[in-house]
């Protein structure tokens, strides 16, 4: 978050396209919402000009911490190439002209959906989130009006019950993203769509982490090194993902791996959900077996 | 060897390309002018204002165009724009009991001060196509009313029931600042002011829909048209600095008064009620859904029980925006492989799982046990 700029780059519209009056009404909701981590903060999200579920959320909130001196990196399935997050990092490159970047360490705003990168955020760096459904308890109580209470009373029996469950039916927790969090421990959250391979990086994390739900009209964040705990339970304690392979370009063991079909004969390659640090990892040196 | 499956700047470059060529059509046929839709459209272009929350007939044909006729992609570029517009404030309350009347109607009484005008109306048409519109057929002048001498002679139904106290009165202007859903989040519950303003831009299909269900056992409420006024009123601002207030011009408005039966409680003696519709230009059955769906809304606030759909505001309010469903149905469209992994992980680990109970014959017993 550096100093503002308010000049317009020539696009007719102001700097990141919000006005500054909109800007500083988020703001002030990402302040709430870093002074009462993981509390969902109500705002007056703006209709913008890509579609509600594309990421109206996070564009608002990066609209609102950018500065002219910032360095945006987008990501979309953990990839800088995937069509949305091309889409997005160019309407901040056309409404703000600010520098972006694909590598991780060079980026102090990183807007995702779905994913968190490999290689650990550091202090002064920005993630934000592109969330579609804020609520955790949504599924399970569609009434918002019944969930605030829920949430101020800190009543979390119907989230446990769901989980014992998915353990009673399956013999496992049968969430595998979206998967719920305690902050602070507090409120509950939802850590938006992200396989829960990526849950234990939020926790303690020198980053902020800031989620914003357009569509939804919430704000709600993870101050740095706040302690975000996955739910579970005792005999059954939360476990991520694992794959019985590396990488198949770079080699990269204890990542998250996109399936790739490669033919109709059943044949198929595990690589990085990161392209960032796959490309890393192979201009380091590193190679997999079909590399 | 394994390729890039993800797209890139290009393919979305080209698609954007072809986008526009697919819009423009065959050249050989004249290219469609934003006044002609204006012109010609003008009940879609109805729409989109209203829906956009936007009154503006020139940008909303121009949306348009640009997206192909697409109502609900035109409604997303008029809100787009909306929101990089400034304010200056808010204008005085329309007086639509003032109104320059094209159409008036009124379904509860036969002959009311103002007569019925029937106006430009679809509905006494027979719905045979005019194959002479295909042939560009000129109509002939329509013929001409003598201009209303007084407004005044035209009042409100609404107004006229309402002396007689037969009618729940408007709830008294106390001046405070009344809400904007496009300004603030939605507090549910909601006050009647801020649903009204997300029944005016929430979809016409959603509403009508909504609307109709009322009328088939989803939460009854005896509605009567009492009118629908459709014609020009009047915008009044008052700017800080002069204090009084100026005209900014005119916009067509439709409005629908329905009245409904309610037999009272406690201390409140029996008497209709009302519920209300107002749209942008001329759309009558988004005034008359919306009117319907807005009484079914009060059931709370008259001490109705709250059982159907269209009695619940979050339900209703939650999902009548055409822009955040389509926004969200639509996003499906987006990447989800790394939520799909997940999934597929945790299928094939209870896949095999299952294949091993299966495989062990004493297992059956046991689960039964279990269950």
């Amino acid at each position: 978050m550096n100093p503002q700029i308010t000049t317009s780059p020539g696009t007719g519209y102001n700097f990141a396209y919000l006005d500054e009056g909109t800007k500083r009404m988020i703001r002030r909701a990402i302040l709430k919402a870093i002074a009462i981590p993981g509390y969902q903060v109500p705002f007056a999200a703006r209709e913008m000009p890509m579609p509600y579920g594309w990421g109206t959320g996070g564009v608002q909130v990066t609209a609102a911490i950018l500065g002219a001196s910032d360095v945006l990196k987008v990501i979309d399935q953990g990839a800088d190439d995937t069509t949305n997050a091309v889409s997005i990092r160019r309407f901040f490159t056309a409404t703000a002209g600010i520098a972006t970047t694909t590598r991780t360490a060079e980026a102090t705003v990183i807007q995702t959906r779905h994913r968190i990168p490999e290689a650990p955020l550091a202090e002064g760096q920005v993630l934000v989130y592109q969330v579609p459904i804020p609520e955790p308890l949504r599924f399970l109580e569609p009434r918002e009006t019944e969930t605030r209470q829920l949430h101020a009373l800190a009543e979390y029996g119907l989230m446990h019950v769901k989980l014992y469950e998915d353990i009673a039916r399956h013999g496992h927790i049968a969430t595998t993203y979206a998967y719920p969090v305690e902050v602070a421990g507090r409120y509950v959250m939802d850590p938006s769509p992200t396989p829960k391979f990526d849950n234990p990086k939020m926790d303690d994390c020198p980053a902020l982490q800031l989620f914003g739900a357009g569509r939804e009209k919430r704000i709600y964040a993870i101050p740095p090194y706040t302690r975000v705990r996955s739910l579970d339970f005792e005999d059954h304690p939360f476990r991520v993902q694992s794959f019985d392979r590396p990488c198949a370009l770079c080699g990269a063991e204890d990542v998250y791996l996109d399936e790739v079909v490669l033919d109709d004969a059943g044949g198929r390659m595990f690589v990085c959900s990161d392209t960032d640090h796959c490309e890393t990892r192979r201009a380091d040196g590193h190679t997999g077996e079909a590399a | 060897m394994y390729v890039a499956v993800k797209g890139g700047e290009a393919a979305i470059d080209n698609a954007h390309r072809l986008l526009a060529e697919i819009r423009r059509g065959d050249p050989a046929v004249p290219d469609l002018t934003v006044a002609q839709i204006r012109e010609q459209m003008r009940l879609l272009v109805d729409r989109v204002m209203t829906e956009g929350s936007l009154y503006d007939p020139d940008l909303a044909a121009l949306a348009l165009k640009q997206a192909r006729g697409d109502v609900v992609e035109a409604v997303f570029l008029v809100r787009a724009y909306r929101t990089t517009l400034p304010r200056f404030g808010a204008t005085e309350a329309l007086d639509t009991g003032a109104m320059t009347l094209a159409r008036r109607i009124s379904a509860t009484f036969k002959d009311l001060p103002g007569g019925q005008v029937l106006g430009p109306t679809f509905d006494y048409t027979h719905r045979l196509v005019d194959f002479a519109l295909a042939a560009g057929a000129v109509p002939g002048p329509a013929a001409e009313a003598e201009p209303e001498a007084d407004a005044a002679a035209c009042p409100r139904v609404t107004d006229l029931l309402g002396q007689a106290g037969l009618l729940e009165p408007s709830p008294p202007d106390d001046g405070a600042p009344v809400g904007d859903l496009t300004r603030e989040p939605v507090d549910y519950p909601a006050d009647r002011a801020v649903r009204l303003q997300g029944l005016a831009r929430g979809d016409e299909g959603f509403i009508l829909a909504l609307g109709y269900s009322t009328q088939r056992g989803y939460g009854r409420n005896h509605p009567f048209v009492g009118e629908i006024r459709v014609g020009t009123v009047e915008l009044d601002f008052t700017p800080e600095e002069l204090g009084f207030p100026v005209s900014l011009g005119t916009v067509d408005m439709t409005e629908c008064q329905m009245i409904n039966q309610f037999h009272g409680h406690g201390a409140v003696p029996p008497q209709f009620t009302r519920g209300y519709g107002l749209v942008f230009g001329q759309g009558e059955r988004k005034a008359m859904a919306m009117a319907l769906v807005d009484r079914s809304l009060r059931a709370a606030e008259l001490g109705e029980a709250v059982v159907v759909p269209a009695q619940d505001q979050e339900f209703v309010l939650a999902h009548c925006d055409s822009l955040q469903a389509t926004g969200f149905v639509e996003h499906m469209k987006l990447p989800h492989y790394v939520d799909f992994q997940a999934e597929l992980d945790l299928v094939r680990r209870l896949r095999a799982e299952h294949a091993a109970r299966t495989a062990e014959p004493d297992e059956p017993t046991l689960r039964e046990a279990a269950e």
